[in-house]
């Protein structure tokens, strides 16, 4: 895969496994990604990609009938890595995260292809250049999947305590507010009294009551 | 107030600073200094028989020097605790020959001069910074006369001066005859919205109009008689019930004057105050004297809040004020996890702004302490150590303070810590830090994949998470239409993109390589896109050295919100790609077989701020000005962020 002899790299990433079963979903999401790109052509391109044992055409991915493709192709074709070829991960990586979660694999086994905000809706009425650049970002994104390895969230402990640093009417507010739930607050002040600029200040508006 | 002192689950430690925070989210170790008092504050009944006999007067703090208090002292008659305290540097001592009368005057021996600091060392899951504001100081505006001319107050002082509680005890009186002041003059935005340093700073302060125009009121309320008159630039009245307030005293007779006077001057016999002002509502030169002056004062950092800020690895805003995780979405969290910020820390405001963000930040805390346990994202970074060199270059540059170095020993991660932006794995020059699920190994098949066919035609694209891949989403909602080859490489932050990727894109073909991030003020990683900056300017240097067109690397900062700047770099992308021949990218792939390149700029040397030639790479501009570290380069033709410096002579 990588062809650079000089290259050394960390070890600790296993080589892709023998038995990749990438499954590749290509979304229309309507016609905002079909309208401009030939999504069955990108669905036929990512079938003959290396490792790509499944690729599936949805109307709309995100949806609950394009989740339940998912979930029903990786428990039909023994998947290992999913490939979601649709909109932008900022939005939806969480969703599709959770999705083959639900189908029992780690969720860092998704990789997402944009070829909505990054393709078809840059690229309007160029079908033919959609078509290639919707291509390429799959078979990226593909590329990417295979070193993609199961990672777990490590468990922190939580000391139930806090520090409060200034006690003006900030911090007294979050101090009294943490103590009423319950929680164990340290305030720290460093002059010799609470109440900050507001224990100088006569009255406040806009009612102009008491500042104490 | 009184509630924090009653409170069961609040510890309160007045007169105590904190010294230090280390650990991570979930795990703070926090060192306070709780300062000796020389009053034992448990036993004190705040009778006062103390400071009648203290000799020695000082101007009251809480006054603002309006009023006196004594070298032992009640900060204020409402304080918590309502303890006194010894000013040890002003005391005399307690020495019997020295002085010592307090020590005899308090029947319950509360006073100890023996009494020490004491440090505390406690254990928090969160943090909530609430370290607040100060005022701006006018002296600097000496057209204002506050240094020369008594009846010349700033807002605070005019505060105290009013107030019940304050040294005239309520009686209007002005500071220079105590005779009572019937005509008032406020001006506003003093320190505030100025673009000339030495004057002020460029912000809008928030609170100053409302204060101003509370004050009237409260003037025509008490002495009727009184007639206010108020010089502003504008006047800011956008909260719940404000413009009502503003009405009110439009209407009870408060003048408001658009135009600010150019300069005061005193009448000396009878203290009064002259100005002329511009009267920007009606084109007029106008005169006005007053009996007295008050200056309505912006607000700026409190002094401290540097040193908050490094304790806890945080980022600030320009203006000084703390930075909050993300203006709209997370307004009182921080970079760091587990530290909140509230109140005047994080920008200028009033009471109920601050109170409204203090519930929050509570509220924000609170759903970390009610967990026992919590995940972390698994993006972070792992140390190999048999590959680890022990060089502790990777501390240096996390800028989370993440990564736990001793000299000789290898380096260690604290995962709680890691934010995962990869600064750490890409200044690695041994490979011996892997960023989980943004391996080298998958941005190196990333690469391979897009130059496999007909790499002429691609525009290697490195786009952060947070910004410049946002941008380019922006880009796309706003259908703004660009050219087809950008293929993007996404990461967490741009300081992930190591060198070596670069010159591996080159070697296998790529016309050009686009790193792009956040803006400086943006950067969701604190700084670390200023390590994209020292490699992409070490990349530059070494490219001119393979002899390689530099302007084939760019680098752009485009923000989440900038989906128009990002089309504008593709295009400009795109105009370099097209003038790449396919000689020019076989000439580069020999080159790059046969030149060897200089490594990175090293982290560790610092250039701050010098005199400096810049050319921008896009379009060829050159001028010359001042670099610095800290503040991003743009071509001021072309805006782009592709400028090449070199000290100048």
């Amino acid at each position: 895969m990588i062809e650079s002899a000089e290259i050394t790299i960390n070890r600790r990433v296993p080589l892709p496994e023998n038995n990749l079963r990438i499954g590749v979903f290509v979304c229309d999401c309507g016609s905002n990604i079909a309208g401009t790109v030939d999504t069955e052509a990108v669905k036929e391109y990512a079938a003959g990609l290396p490792g790509v044992t499944a690729a599936i055409r949805n109307k709309y991915t995100c949806a609950d009938p394009g989740q339940k493709e998912i979930q029903q192709a990786i428990a039909e074709h023994n998947l290992n890595r999913v490939v979601v070829a649709s909109c932008s991960p900022i939005s939806y990586e969480v969703i599709f995260r959770k999705c083959i979660e639900g189908a029992g694999l780690n969720p860092y086994l998704l990789e997402m292809a944009n070829i909505r905000e990054h393709c078809s809706w840059v690229t309007p009425g160029d079908k033919e250049a959609a078509t290639e650049k919707a291509k390429k970002t799959v078979k990226v994104a593909v590329a990417r999947s295979r070193w993609l390895i199961p990672e777990d969230e490590e468990q922190i402990q939580m000391t139930d305590a806090a520090l409060v640093i200034g006690a003006g009417v900030a911090g007294i507010q979050a101090a009294l507010d943490l103590a009423d739930s319950g929680h164990q607050v340290y305030l720290v002040e460093k002059n010799p009294s609470i109440g900050g600029i507001m224990a100088q200040l006569d009255k406040v508006y806009p009612d102009i009551e008491c500042s104490i | 107030m009184m509630d924090v002192g009653r409170h069961p689950n609040i510890k309160l430690l007045t007169f105590s600073e904190v010294e230090d925070i280390s650990g991570y989210v979930g795990n703070f170790n926090v060192r306070i200094r709780k300062k000796a008092r020389f009053v034992d504050e448990t036993e004190c009944t705040s009778c006062g028989d103390c400071a009648v006999v203290c000799p020695i007067v000082i101007p009251d703090e809480y006054q603002v020097g309006l009023g006196s208090r004594r070298a032992i002292f009640l900060p204020f008659p409402q304080a918590v605790p309502s303890a006194y305290i010894v000013n040890a540097y002003e005391c005399l001592g307690q020495n019997p020959i020295a002085c010592g009368k307090c020590i005899e005057a308090c029947e319950k021996s509360c006073i100890d001069f023996a009494m020490q600091d004491v440090i505390i060392n406690v254990d928090v899951g969160a943090v909530i910074v609430a370290t607040g504001m100060d005022l701006y100081d006018p002296t600097p505006l000496d057209e204002y006369g506050y240094t020369s001319f008594p009846n010349v107050l700033t807002s605070l002082e005019f505060e105290r001066l009013i107030c019940t509680g304050g040294p005239l005890e309520g009686k209007l009186g002005r500071p220079s005859d105590l005779a009572f002041p019937k005509r008032i003059g406020f001006i506003q935005c003093v320190g505030s919205r100025t673009q000339d340093p030495e004057r002020g700073n460029p912000y809008c302060s928030n609170i100053c109009c409302m204060n101003t125009i509370k004050t009237t009121q409260y003037l025509k309320d008490a002495y009727p008689e009184v007639e206010s008159t108020v010089f502003y630039t504008d006047l800011r009245a956008f909260g719940k019930g404000f413009e009502e307030l503003l009405m009110r005293s439009k209407g009870n007779g408060v003048i408001y004057i658009r135009g600010l006077p150019g300069d005061v001057g005193e009448d000396p016999l009878t203290g009064n105050l002259n100005l002329t002002v511009e009267n920007t509502n009606t084109n007029r030169l106008e005169n006005y004297s007053f009996d007295m002056l008050v200056l309505a004062v912006g607000v700026v950092p409190a002094a401290n809040t540097e040193t908050i800020r490094q304790m806890v690895s945080l980022s600030k805003s320009p203006s000084g004020f703390l930075r909050e995780a993300h203006p709209k979405l997370r307004p009182v969290d921080t970079p760091t996890k587990g530290v909140f910020i509230a109140g005047g820390v994080e920008s200028p405001k009033d009471v109920r702004g601050s109170v409204t963000q203090a519930s929050a930040a509570a509220s924000r805390a609170s759903i970390l302490l009610n967990k026992d346990q919590f995940s972390v994202d698994a993006i972070t970074a792992v140390i190999d150590e048999d590959l680890c060199k022990n060089c502790g270059i990777c501390a240096d540059v996390c800028p989370f303070s993440a990564i736990l170095w001793k000299k000789g020993e290898p380096a260690e991660v604290i995962t709680a810590a890691c934010t995962g932006c990869g600064t750490c794995s890409a200044e690695c020059k041994y490979n011996a830090i892997l960023m989980r699920h943004f391996s080298d190994q998958t941005i190196y098949a990333q690469i391979d994949a897009m130059l496999e066919d007909d790499p002429g035609d691609t525009i290697v694209t490195f786009a952060c998470n947070w910004c410049s891949y946002a941008g380019a989403d922006t880009a796309g909602v706003g259908r703004m239409n660009y050219p087809p080859h950008a293929s993007i490489i996404r990461t967490m932050c741009s300081a992930r993109v190591s060198p070596e990727f670069v010159w591996y894109a080159f070697r296998k073909g790529a016309p050009v390589v686009l790193v792009s991030g956040c803006h400086y003020v943006d950067c969701h990683y604190i700084d670390a896109n200023r390590s994209t900056t020292r490699r992409v300017d070490g990349l530059w240097d070494g490219l001119d050295k393979a002899g390689i067109d530099r302007s084939r690397l760019m680098l752009e900062w485009c923000s989440a919100a900038e989906g128009a700047r990002w089309q504008h770099i593709m295009n400009q992308a795109e105009e370099t790609r097209l003038a790449v021949t396919p000689d020019m990218i076989q000439h580069t792939r020999s080159q790059l077989q046969e030149v060897r390149v200089p490594g990175p700029r090293n982290p560790r040397v610092k250039d701050e701020s010098q005199p400096a030639i810049f050319q921008c790479l896009v379009c060829g501009e050159e001028w010359s000005g001042i670099y610095q570290s800290d503040q991003e380069r743009s071509c001021p033709s072309c805006r782009s962020n592709s400028v090449h410096w070199i000290r100048s002579r």
